[in-house]
C-alpha cells in the first residue's frame, strides 16, 4: 500500500460523510411527542366560534391533526392530497388553523375544498407552541388512547399517505 | 433644492417607521432583563435553524420570545422555561444540548479527532528522526561536524 494514498483515503471518508449529510433534511427533527399523550387544548371551531373542540372528544378514535394556514404556501400543495385522502379512506381528520384570520381561513376552505371533519382556530398560535409546531403544515396521528404516534413536518405527499399514513392508521385501528 | 430636501426628509421618516418593530419589553429588575436575554440567546429558532431566538425575526421566534417573557413575569425559573421548550421542541431547541448517549460524538468527537491528529503528528516526527539518524554514517557525521566548525570560524 502506497503511503501517499493515505490523504486520498481520508478525503474519500470525508466526502462519504458529507454526502450522507446532504441527503438528510435538517427540517425533519425528532419529535419529543411520539409515544406521549397529545397536549390538550380547548379552541373554538372555525365555522362556528360558539362551539368548542378538545382532543378528549376523539378518545377511542384514531385521528389526524393537520396544522394549516391560509398564508402557508405549501399547505396548498398538500391540500389536494388531504382531499384525496378523505374521499378515498375513512379517516378522522381535524384541522388546526394556525395563526390565521378566521375570514381568510373560511374563504380558503370554500375555494379549495374542505377535507376536515372540523377545523379549530388558533389565532394566537398558543396551541401551536404546546404542540411544538415550528413549520406549517404539520401532521400528527393519535391512537385510540390519545397518544401521539406520528409527526410529519412539511406537506404530506401521496407517497406519504400510501406508505406511512394509511398503513399506520390501519394498524392503530386494530389496537384496542 | 427644497424639493430634494423634502424627498430626503420623507425618506428618512419612512425609514424610521421600519425600525419601530423593535420589541419594547418592561422588566422588574435589570437581573430579570439579563435572565431574559440569556434565555433567548440559549434557545434556537426552529424556523431559521442557525439563529437563536434573540437574533431571529421569524414569527415563531417572536411568539417564543413572548412565551419566555410571560413565564419570566410569572416567576418561573430559567430551568422551568428551558424544560418547557425542550418538552415541546426537543433537545434541538437548546444551543448547548445535554450530554447523552445520542450526543456523545457531538461533545467528544472533536477531542477524539484532535487526539488522532496528535498521535499521527508524533509518529511522523519520530520517523523523521530515525530516518535522519539512520542515513548518516559515522564518516558523514565527522564531515558534517567539520563543515559546521568551519562555518563558525568564518563567522568570527
Amino acid at each position: 500500500m502506497n503511503r501517499a494514498l493515505y490523504p486520498l483515503f481520508a478525503f474519500i471518508v470525508l466526502v462519504v460523510f458529507l454526502a450522507i449529510g446532504l441527503t438528510k433534511d435538517p427540517r425533519k427533527l425528532p419529535s419529543p411527542f411520539i409515544g406521549k399523550a397529545a397536549p390538550t387544548f380547548t379552541l373554538p371551531l372555525l365555522h362556528d366560534q360558539e362551539k368548542i373542540f378538545a382532543p378528549e372528544y376523539m378518545q377511542g378514535k384514531v385521528w389526524i391533526l393537520n396544522v394549516w394556514a391560509s398564508w402557508c404556501v405549501s399547505c396548498r400543495a398538500e391540500h389536494k392530497v388531504l382531499n384525496a385522502l378523505v374521499s378515498n379512506n375513512k379517516v378522522n381528520l381535524v384541522g388546526l388553523n394556525y395563526k390565521d384570520e378566521v375570514t381568510d381561513a373560511r374563504r380558503w376552505l370554500s375555494s379549495y375544498g374542505d377535507p376536515y371533519q372540523l377545523s379549530v382556530s388558533d389565532v394566537e398560535g398558543v396551541v401551536g407552541i404546546d404542540w411544538g409546531v415550528y413549520g406549517v403544515p404539520e401532521t400528527f396521528i393519535m391512537d385510540k388512547k390519545g397518544i401521539v404516534r406520528l409527526k410529519h413536518t412539511g406537506p404530506v405527499t401521496h407517497k406519504d399517505v400510501s406508505e406511512k399514513i394509511i398503513p399506520l392508521i390501519k394498524q392503530l385501528e386494530k389496537e384496542s | 433644492m427644497r424639493f430634494l430636501m423634502i424627498v430626503l426628509a420623507s425618506f428618512f421618516l419612512l425609514n424610521s417607521t421600519s425600525y419601530a418593530a423593535v420589541e419594547l419589553k418592561e422588566f422588574e429588575s435589570p437581573q430579570q432583563e439579563q435572565r431574559y436575554k440569556n434565555i433567548i440567546a440559549e434557545l434556537r429558532c426552529l424556523v431559521c435553524q442557525n439563529q437563536n431566538l434573540a437574533d431571529s425575526d421569524a414569527g415563531l421566534a417572536q411568539d417564543l420570545r413572548k412565551q419566555v417573557y410571560k413565564m419570566l413575569k410569572e416567576g418561573q425559573s430559567d430551568k422551568e422555561i428551558l424544560d418547557f421548550m425542550v418538552t415541546r421542541y426537543g433537545d434541538f431547541v437548546l444551543y448547548r444540548p445535554p450530554f447523552k448517549a445520542s450526543t456523545f460524538f457531538l461533545w467528544v468527537g472533536p477531542f477524539i479527532i484532535f487526539a488522532i491528529g496528535l498521535f499521527v503528528l508524533f509518529r511522523i516526527i519520530r520517523q523523521r528522526k530515525k530516518f535522519v539518524a539512520a542515513t548518516l554514517t559515522d564518516n558523514d557525521k565527522e564531515k558534517l561536524k567539520q563543515l559546521l566548525d568551519e562555518d563558525k570560524e568564518q563567522a568570527k
